[in-house]
């Protein structure tokens, strides 16, 4: 790839530094420069890079530069730590709760990855023991049914269809259903939808006033730009999300929707998904996810040793 | 249809009221000053432009903006949106003129590939061509289906085989038809790969020695499909998949939503490859040949429909 690593670039710009001493603010400011371009780069959404900036610059600015690093590894092990910090914790659980079943609403743009997760995540609780049950609620989609019923029966999962029924009435059909046979975990598909398409978006409401998720998952690819923000917060807004679910991670993206999903949302990011197969999911590492957008593995490996 | 119109009147609505947003912001400007530019480079990024080619594109404005002598703020952004379309003009028209000639519809998953050959096939037909559909994604669940439903809309023909099987023969099979019928072009589908897997790339070139094998001679387009809400990324997978394939063309897809798509300048720009339609929605009539002037005009959000 083209990209010069973050780490290059900062030990270019301190160069005629001391390895010791304190960080000084015009230091700071040179390589706060490049810590940017490198969020940008990343598809970190500008305004969250703009602050989280301005956040670390504050935070090292006077920091002692410790005597086994040189100061271009003492910024990136400040930013590295905030970003994995913003980040959130590990949280792989789906809520469950008091009465069962619990109900998994996945929503997000067209093509992000919902059908496909809806049947991971039925696979992921089938190991568990649990009896999920997956409900076609996409009415709009070409062959979104068959497709949903194709990946159901890999994951060894029955799917709940009514056919082009309103959504809203199959996912309160498919409640009563799971609660006769026992099913102890709803995973409702939904249809692809922009935020900014408000029947839609309504849609998504009334289903869920209906039936009340325990999680309301927004989908997210993880090769998303700018829009990120707008995205997420708009289906935060309107619904209140429990957690993200990133995918196409196994792609070579660097991921920084993640950043701003995090930032505008405060929702955890829960899973990731790591392929198009039904094992391709994976729990969500912070600082992974930081070190992915910082562009840089090898260099925290080394800073670690230090 | 009805449902659909209703849906694009809506959206135009949101956009219009955020252009209104970013025009009365310009009309704040009084004077051509390091903060307009500032300003200006701004918008290019969270258009998704890139902070390189943003600020390439905006040296490249000042200079501009000197050499015309320019004074007014408001005509630094028209200059802009000028320098922008004329980066990314030219080579819209799709080549087609031997019979068949052959469409290969790429890219990575979920960016609309299988939904944009259903709308190019009934404009293809609108214009008075026949089409015939080779239904080479065999991986997706109901990727087949899918199409099929997409050449029931067009009323075009559509060759399939079952699920799992080699799309290489898939394609070989549609080009026979296409032959044998005479039919005047041939659209594949393919399976959405990402770019940095070197066996589904590979695959993706077999399908590509099989069209020059049977249809030599033969105009062929190569389509990138690219979502327009993808961020840098989008660099990547042009490069990839012109290696692997060499695209002639990109589709623009979901340009309904708020994503504006700019990454294409820095692919425009690199590679050269034009840009041939945009896709403004999930109906069979939301395509658009794509127009440099609107598509600049779109990234400060006046977007024209
Ligand atoms: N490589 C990779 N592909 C994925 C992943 N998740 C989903 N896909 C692929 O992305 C494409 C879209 O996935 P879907 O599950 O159909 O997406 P969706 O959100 O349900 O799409 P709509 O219902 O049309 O909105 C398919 O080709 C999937 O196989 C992932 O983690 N990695
Ligand atoms: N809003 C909007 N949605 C679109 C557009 N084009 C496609 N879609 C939607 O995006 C989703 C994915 O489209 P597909 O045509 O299945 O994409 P694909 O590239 O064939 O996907 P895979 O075969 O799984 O890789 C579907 O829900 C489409 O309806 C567009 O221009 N605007
Ligand atoms: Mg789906
Ligand atoms: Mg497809």
């Amino acid at each position: 790839m083209a990209f010069e690593g973050l780490s290059d670039k900062l030990s270019a710009a301190f160069k005629r530094l001391r390895a010791k001493g304190k960080l000084s603010e015009s230091d700071i400011k040179e390589a706060m420069r490049e810590v940017r371009l490198a969020l940008l780069e990343a598809d970190v959404s500008y305004k969250v890079a703009k602050d989280f900036v301005a956040q670390v610059s504050e935070k090292a600015i006077g920091a002692q530069v410790l005597e086994s690093l040189t100061p271009a590894q003492q910024v990136i092990k400040i930013v590295n730590e905030e970003l994995t910090a913003l980040m959130g914790v590990s949280e792989v659980r789906l809520k469950s709760p008091k009465r069962p079943p619990a109900v998994v609403m996945m929503c997000g743009l067209q093509g992000a990855g919902k059908t496909t997760h809806s049947a991971k995540l039925a696979n992921m609780l089938k190991k568990q023991g649990h009896r999920p049950l997956l409900v076609a609620c996409d009415i709009y989609r070409p062959a979104a049914i068959e497709q949903l019923k194709v990946v159901g029966a890999k994951a060894n999962t029955p799917v709940f269809e009514m056919g082009t029924a309103s959504p809203v009435q199959i996912a309160k059909k498919a409640l009563a259903h799971a609660r006769d046979y026992g099913n102890d975990y709803v995973i409702l598909d939904t249809a692809g939808r922009l935020h900014i398409d408000e029947q839609l978006m309504g849609e998504l409401k009334d289903i869920k006033s209906t039936v009340e998720p325990s999680d309301i998952l927004l989908v997210v690819d993880s090769m998303t730009g700018q829009d990120a923000v707008n995205v997420a917060k708009s289906f935060d807004d309107a619904l209140g999300i429990d957690g993200v679910i990133l995918t196409k991670l196994d792609g070579d993206t660097r991921g920084g929707a993640a950043l701003s999903v995090r930032a505008v949302t405060g929702k955890p990011i829960k899973f990731v998904g790591m392929g198009e197969k039904l094992d391709d999911l994976e729990p969500f590492y912070p600082d992974r996810m930081a070190s992915r957008i910082l562009g840089m593995g090898d260099v925290l490996t080394l800073i670690e040793k230090a | 249809m009805g449902f659909f119109e209703k849906l694009t009147g809506g959206l135009k609505k949101t956009r219009d009221s955020m252009a209104k947003a970013v025009d009365s912001m310009f009309k704040s400007f009084t004077k051509i000053d390091k903060e307009l530019f500032e300003e200006l480079e701004e918008i290019l990024i969270m258009s998704d432009v890139g902070a390189v080619t943003a600020a390439d594109i905006c040296e490249q404005l000042k200079d501009r903006v000197k050499e015309k002598g320019i004074t007014d703020p408001a005509l630094v952004t028209a200059e802009l949106q000028g320098l922008i379309a004329d980066m990314l003009r030219g080579g819209e028209a799709l080549k087609l003129t031997t019979k068949p000639s052959v469409i290969l519809i790429i890219g990575v998953n979920g960016v609309g590939k299988t939904t944009t050959i259903g709308k190019l096939s009934a404009n293809l037909r609108a214009s008075g061509k026949t089409v015939v559909l080779g239904a080479a994604d065999t991986f997706r669940a109901a990727a087949i289906d899918q199409l099929g439903v997409w050449a029931e809309r067009a009323n075009v023909p559509m060759i399939r085989h079952s699920e799992g099987s080699d799309p290489a023969a898939v394609v070989f099979d549609t080009l026979s038809a296409a032959k044998s019928r005479g039919v005047d072009v041939v659209i594949c589908d393919t399976a959405g790969r990402l770019h940095n897997k070197k066996n589904l790339m590979d695959e993706l070139n077999k399908i590509t020695r099989v069209i020059a094998r049977e249809a030599p001679g033969c105009d062929l387009e190569v389509l990138l499909v690219l979502d327009a809400t993808t961020g840098q990324n989008a660099l990547n997978q042009a490069r990839e998949f012109k290696d692997a394939a060499g695209i002639t063309g990109i589709v623009l897809t979901k340009l309904d939503g708020t994503a504006r798509g700019g990454v294409v300048i820095g692919i425009k720009n690199e590679l050269q490859v034009p840009i041939k339609y945009v896709g403004v929605g999930e109906a069979i009539d939301d395509l658009q040949p794509f127009d440099a002037d609107a598509f600049a005009k779109a990234l400060f959000g006046k977007g024209e429909e």
